[in-house]
């Protein structure tokens, strides 16, 4: 395979994976891993340094996009990043020192986990807990537009939440992807922070998470142009693409069928690792 | 007069422009990058099987500067990458100053803990 065929067909590959990404919501990042890994033969640490960028370039594009509505709390967005910034150092370092074979079955479980929480339904808890005396001295309390007006939230579970992002930055290090679902673990379960809140905010960090372990990445020489410009370039496109017709499809199915292939791509992954063959 | 919602708010628009203008800058530059680099180099074979490590020229910032100054593909597209991981870093730099403005001098020390961890990441991580 020439630069051409595999710039043009790891393009239109990404372009999918960021399509589905962002109609289902689930973020094109841990598709494309696996995507280069096992159909392309790229080298799992490659393939991580490209998915970094393209999470970056999504993550700030939604961002540019969600801001306006007002629901992301940048208090709380700034505070826990202090937690998933050093993780995501953390997970890169840990990403640059094992074998590919190790971080290939962590990715499929990964997947897996993904899978599951993305068919489970949410429930939306109750408004007007009582305010939490860490949560209050560090102004993490705010207010959101609904149906019905402005709805104000006061955030609990401030230790556990900061102990669960400084896991999503060690996982999205380690394996470059967004892991936006265990963000919105720590916000919405955790925290209880409300849903909607929970999700913009999560959107507003994972770039700056995916940041701080793409310098790394790229100084230790695992950002390899012909791999990222055709990765970057297909996934913010799919994205842009995804997020126009997101309105009209119906997400429903599409969430199953993505879910599916996620649990396919997570066995794929085990299995790989397992014999040894990445 | 302001309520602290409102600035808040005029932040966050600020925000997003940054961040538009950013991924979009990156993605003109990239793929001037990708044209220079596939018009050079498109019919050679490629394997990224095996780890190589990339030459000094695409990994430091300095690098990057200097190699997409001489008009190099793949360093072209290594400056447009620089600029994408920069948005994110240049987002919290800017929250750190607005912070300032609001005189919540707390989050001022928050957000620059946040920016230092980035900083290191980018350039004193070598």
């Amino acid at each position: 395979m020439n630069i051409l065929e595999f710039s043009a067909l790891v393009g239109l590959g990404s372009m999918l994976a960021g399509f589905l990404g962002a109609l289902t919501g689930l973020g094109g990042g841990v598709v494309v891993v696996p995507m280069l890994a096992l159909l392309f033969h790229v080298e799992l640490r490659y393939a991580i340094g490209a998915s970094l960028v393209s999470v970056i370039a999504t993550s700030s594009g939604a961002a540019a996009a969600y801001v306006r509505e007002g629901y992301s709390n940048i208090r709380i967005g700034m505070f826990l990043e202090t937690a998933t910034t050093v993780g995501a150092i953390a997970g890169a370092a840990i990403a640059l020192r094992v074998s590919g074979n190790a971080i290939a079955i962590v990715f499929g479980l990964v997947l897996l986990y993904s899978a599951y929480l993305s068919s489970r339904n949410r429930v939306e808890h109750g408004a007007n807990l009582t305010p939490d005396k860490l949560a209050t001295k560090l102004r993490l309390n705010g207010s959101y537009p609904t149906a019905e007006g402005v709805q104000s939230y006061n955030v609990r579970g401030v230790p556990g939440g900061y102990g669960l992002m400084f896991g999503a930055g060690v996982l999205s290090g380690l394996l470059g992807i967004g892991s936006g679902a265990v963000k919105v673990l720590a916000m919405d379960q955790a925290m209880k922070i409300p849903f909607k809140v929970s999700t913009t905010t999560s959107n507003f960090m994972i770039g700056v998470t995916a940041a701080a372990s793409a310098g790394l990445y790229l100084n230790r020489g695992y950002i390899a142009p012909g791999v990222a410009m055709p990765v970057m370039l297909g996934v913010l496109m799919g994205s842009l693409i995804g997020a126009r017709v997101l309105v009209k499809a119906k997400v429903k199915v599409l969430r199953y069928v993505f879910a599916a292939v996620i649990v396919v791509l997570g066995f794929e992954m085990i299995f790989s690792g397992a014999t040894g063959r990445l | 007069m302001t309520t602290p919602r409102w600035n808040d708010l005029r932040i966050e628009i600020i925000i997003g422009a940054l961040l538009r203008t950013g991924v979009t800058l990156a993605a003109v530059v990239v793929l001037l990058g990708a044209v220079v680099y596939l018009a050079h180099h498109g019919r050679e074979v490629v394997d990224y099987s095996a780890f190589h490590g990339e030459p000094g020229t695409l990994t430091s910032v300095t690098g990057i500067i200097q190699g997409a100054l001489h008009l190099g593909g793949r360093a072209i597209i290594q400056f447009g990458l620089l600029i994408l991981i920069a948005t994110p870093v240049a987002r919290v730099a800017f929250s750190a100053v607005a912070f300032a403005i609001e005189h919540d001098y707390l989050y001022v020390w928050i957000t620059l803990l946040v920016l230092a961890v980035l900083l290191y990441s980018l350039i004193g991580s070598h």
